[in-house]
């Protein structure tokens, strides 16, 4: 088997942790947050780490990385399909 | 949280030429401007019905005076159609991805599909250039195209073959153009990311032109009477003065290559009454040869409408002045001089409380004589917005200030002087940080300089070779009290940039504190008490350290610990601290160990560690523990006790401080000797081809390695020859050792040796074939001929040495105008791009359309500003001042 097909991003140290968070998660992120859909930060469909988790357009995903100030911070993504050119 | 009205989309369209002739109230057709009556010409260019800029006139459309009229379009009638330059882009686009017969677009409706992707994901995209092949078949109506060639700045044509295969170019006109974009169909524009009821690709090409309202382009009268007309006005008479002759030769039945030559003169005309500054397009010019400032060149650039008008205005009540230093101030004041403290006001509301002290500010007038009196003022306003300017009136006039005094009453504004403790605003350019701009209390001087204390340099970057600042006042209670609660100096101590204090000690402020403090001297009474001359101590010295033949004595530390919070307890390490493997602590030699226990300072010496500019332990310790308040005290009572510790001994520098002894210049003689002679070893162990190269590099390249190592050591050596010589007595160490100035290699090249001289890191390489200058060998690789300076300045440079240390100074002058213009530009692109966004009450960062870009700022909600040195508490200091002990 090719070497390159063996490479999943998620495991490499410098790739945060990426989830697909469910319906419930996502509802009460909005309404903490008082926010739709639209006001969340963006990331595209074809991301590596997007690809790796499975997530569809419109899913919102959860990272958690590694901060410098606060040690962990979790930060919130839609995913959305990524423009022509 | 979403504003009330959010902006959907924004529609671009294209003024068709209906609309421009059914928003003209009248059509141009002479090109000349005002009779010689000074009467403008009906269908001029200055038609009274386009507006008017001459009082007493009134406009015909609307009937309303000069001022009150708003202008009216007019229009010109081209002869024939010319290209608008603003839109060729569009236009080649256009031509070459649609068919030159039936105007399709070149794609069959299953490739547009293709191209633009299902329906129901949709996302906007319009289709490019590249999505459609060149030289291609209409799928429609079979048609062979042609490639369309584009030639800045208007020109395009089609390249066709001639019988023998050649390839010709054929001009289009834009006649021809207008009627290829004519038979786009509407449905094909939709997929080109046009909506064709605002924006038909034919508008693109002018077949009437605008002529803006003379409000736009008013002309103005010089001082011997002529009329001057505005740059538009004179673009605007060339194209009608061509329009027209091409419409008479045109109707003359001119040949065809008379019209050709009129039609490009006019194209010409209108290209550069749009933009003056195209690619390929001589500028229009000026009689004097001064290039027209048309319709682009009014927005574009820095002073152009958006950035010069629109996002930056001038302001009132505001001044500019040199700056000059005052240490008697304290760091939240500034000083002003009586001059403008006499032009600028503060609106004051009258009330029933205030009434008694407004008539006396009235009855002072719009002349305040001198620093002590009472405050005047320059006008009244009146409940009815009626603004009444004060006059003081001399012989037999006798003014207002009486009258007006004894009219006021509540609900009238007096716009009184500035007075001592008025908050205002001081900026130094370029405003880089938010400390560029700071909230002063107002001090009134003597003088015609604005004075601050030389403590807030740092966050102005201020220095006084000339600089100038500006001052604000704000104008409203609102404004004040922001201006004191976020923007006053002492809020501004500690920087948001590193979470230390940017305001504190600098220069002669911490050659004088450290002067103070070192080691252990004794003070008598008269001496203590000049040292705290500028100070306000209001407490007794305490009990003296010693008394010797009934002679009480105090010393230094205890002079500098009654400026000190009595309970604080603080222990580190001074500038001057050598950072010795093994520390001695309490007995270092060096007195580098700071020790301060309940506020007495036990040993060590106050330095710029301790209390300067971006360091200041002992500030930043203040402003932690006793808030902001007390640290701008605390800096005002160090620089003032620091300027009379520094007089109490004197501090003088020349050149000849740094002279050495016979036996130290023989010794630094004796150390370039043998580098030199170790250089030329190393020069002939390479041409003997027996150096061994480092890893990874030639051996040129180890070579150079190694004699600069060489001769920098040996620079570093004079520098200790020189520094074993020079002790605290010397002014220059002292400044370097107590972090106030300089560095020890500032003294090594005074004292020692100059060094090397490099560019780009390397010794001087460049000059003639083979070697630097003519006074040396062919390929010598010596340390003389390569930029190395023997001498110190102390001893004066050779003519050689001298010219190498020009080059390598000019590399550093070039680096620092280019760093500044790069770091300009940058900040300007930041701050564009972050300026609205804000922290929102749950802490997250918005945009204002309340769009998320940080979920916690800074991921863990800390204002850097209220930190230390980044991190949100400073544990190791409140563990210090419990324990009193270092941990």
């Amino acid at each position: 088997m090719a070497l390159s097909s063996e490479v999943n991003v998620l495991k490499h140290e410098m790739v945060p942790e990426h989830s697909i968070m469910s319906a419930e998660d996502v509802e009460l992120l909005f309404s903490t947050y008082r926010i739709g859909s639209e006001d969340l930060p963006r990331i595209y469909h074809d991301d590596p780490a997007v690809l790796a988790i499975g997530a569809k357009i419109n899913d919102v995903i959860k990272i958690v990385r590694k901060s410098l100030t606060a040690g962990r911070a979790e930060s919130y993504r839609l995913v959305v399909k990524r423009p022509k050119k | 949280m979403p504003s009330p009205k959010r902006v959907g989309r924004i529609e671009f369209g294209l003024l068709s030429p209906k609309e421009i002739r059914q928003m003209s109230v009248r059509k141009i057709i002479w090109a000349d401007t005002y009779d010689d009556d000074g009467f403008p010409y009906p269908q001029g260019l200055m038609d009274l019905h386009l507006g008017v800029i001459d009082p007493g006139l009134r406009c015909k459309t609307c009937s309303q005076k000069a001022g009150e009229c708003p202008g009216h379009f007019g229009h010109i009638e081209l002869a024939k159609p010319v290209i608008h330059v603003g839109y060729t882009r569009l236009i080649r686009k256009l031509l070459r991805v649609t068919c030159r017969e039936c105007g399709h677009l070149l794609l069959s409706p299953e490739e547009i599909q293709k191209i633009i992707g299902p329906e129901e994901e949709a996302t906007g995209d319009s289709l490019t250039e590249k999505d459609v092949k060149k030289e291609r078949i209409c799928p429609y109506c079979g048609e062979q195209q042609l490639k369309i060639n584009f030639e800045k700045p208007t020109t395009f044509s089609e390249v066709t073959l001639d019988e023998r295969g050649k390839k010709v170019d054929n001009k289009l006109t834009p006649a021809d153009i207008r009627s290829r974009l004519e038979k786009i169909p509407n449905e094909d524009l939709y997929h080109l990311g046009i909506e064709p009821s605002v924006a038909r690709p034919e508008w693109t090409i002018l077949t009437v032109l605008p002529v803006p309202p003379v409000t736009m382009r008013p002309s103005i009268i010089l001082e011997n009477g002529q009329r001057s007309e505005d740059d538009l006005t004179h673009k605007l008479v060339d194209i009608i003065r061509i329009n027209q002759r091409f419409k008479e030769n045109q109707d003359a039945g001119a040949p065809q290559l008379i019209i050709e030559d009129l039609w490009e003169l006019l194209q010409y005309h209108v290209t550069t009454y749009h933009d003056n500054e195209v690619a390929g397009c001589p500028p229009a010019r000026h009689r004097s040869g001064r290039p027209l400032k048309t319709l682009s060149q009014r927005l574009k650039g820095k002073d152009g409408r958006f950035r010069g008008s629109l996002s930056g205005k001038r302001v009132n009540f505001s001044s500019r002045t040199v700056i000059s230093p005052s240490p008697m101030l304290s760091v939240n004041e500034v000083g002003i001089p009586l001059s403008i403290g006499n032009e600028m006001t503060i609106p004051v509301q009258a009330t029933t409380f205030n009434l008694d002290e407004l008539r006396s500010i009235i009855r002072v007038g719009p002349q305040r004589p001198d620093l002590q009196s009472p405050c005047g003022a320059n006008y009244v306003i009146r409940p009815d917005n009626r603004r009444i300017r004060l006059a003081k009136g001399s012989g037999p006039d006798e003014g207002n200030l009486e009258l007006i005094a004894e009219q006021i009453e509540p609900g009238w504004i007096v716009e009184r002087h500035l007075r001592d403790g008025d908050i205002v605003l001081f900026n130094r350019q370029p405003s880089l940080h938010r400390m560029s701009i700071m909230a002063h209390l107002v001090r009134l001087m003597d003088g015609k300089t604005f004075r601050l204390n030389p403590a807030v340099c740092p966050p102005y970057n201020a220095d006084f070779d000339g600089d100038e600042m500006n001052l604000h006042i704000p104008q409203n209670e609102d404004a004040r009290v922001e201006a004191a609660l976020l923007a006053s100096v002492q809020e501004n101590i500690l920087s948001p940039r590193f979470g230390g204090p940017i305001i504190g000690g600098i220069h002669d402020h911490i050659s004088g504190i450290f002067l103070l403090t070192h080691t252990v001297r004794w003070f008598v009474k008269d001496e203590v008490i000049c040292l705290f001359r500028n100070n306000d101590i209001l407490e007794q010295m305490g009990t003296p350290g010693k008394v010797e033949d009934g002679v009480p004595y105090w010393s230094n530390k205890q002079v500098f610990s009654k400026i000190l919070p009595s309970d604080l307890n603080m222990v580190f390490r001074a500038s001057s601290c050598d950072g010795c493997d093994e520390c001695v602590r309490e007995t270092c030699e060096r007195d580098a160990y700071v020790k301060i226990v309940d506020g007495q300072l036990l040993c060590g010496t106050i330095d710029k560690k301790a209390v300067g500019a971006f360091d200041g332990t002992i500030l930043h310790r203040i402003i932690r523990q006793y808030g902001q308040a007390r640290a701008a005290n605390f800096i005002d009572d160090v620089t003032r006790l620091s300027i009379r510790g520094i007089m109490h001994d004197g501090f003088t520098f020349a050149i000849d401080d740094e002279d050495l002894s016979r036996s130290d210049y023989g010794s630094i003689l004796e150390v370039l000797d043998r580098a030199k002679e170790d250089v030329e070893r190393r020069i002939q162990i390479f041409e003997d081809g027996q150096l061994e190269p480092m890893p990874g590099r030639t051996p040129e390249e180890t070579l150079e390695m190694q004699i600069m190592q060489v001769l920098g050591r040996a620079r570093d050596r004079t520098g200790e020859i020189a520094g074993s010589h020079l002790g605290l007595s010397n002014s220059a160490v002292v400044m370097a050792v107590s972090g106030a100035r300089g560095s020890m290699l500032n003294i090594t090249q005074m004292a020692g040796c100059v060094g090397q001289q490099a560019v780009r890191g390397e010794r001087i390489m460049r000059g003639y074939e083979d070697r630097t200058l003519p006074h040396f060998q062919k390929g010598d690789r010596g340390a003389d001929s390569h930029g190395f300076v023997m001498n110190s300045y102390r001893s004066g440079l050779t003519p050689t040495e001298f010219f190498f240390h020009a080059i390598g100074g000019r590399e550093g002058l070039v680096d620092t105008a280019v760093r500044t213009s790069q770091s300009g530009y940058l900040q300007r692109r930041m701050i564009n791009a972050l300026q609205d966004l804000k922290v929102d009450y749950d802490g997250s960062v918005r945009t204002t359309g309340g769009r998320i870009i940080q979920f916690e700022y800074g991921e863990d909600s800390t204002d850097p500003m209220k930190g230390s040195f980044g991190e949100p508490v400073d544990v190791e200091g409140i563990v210090e001042n419990v324990l009193k002990e270092e941990v």
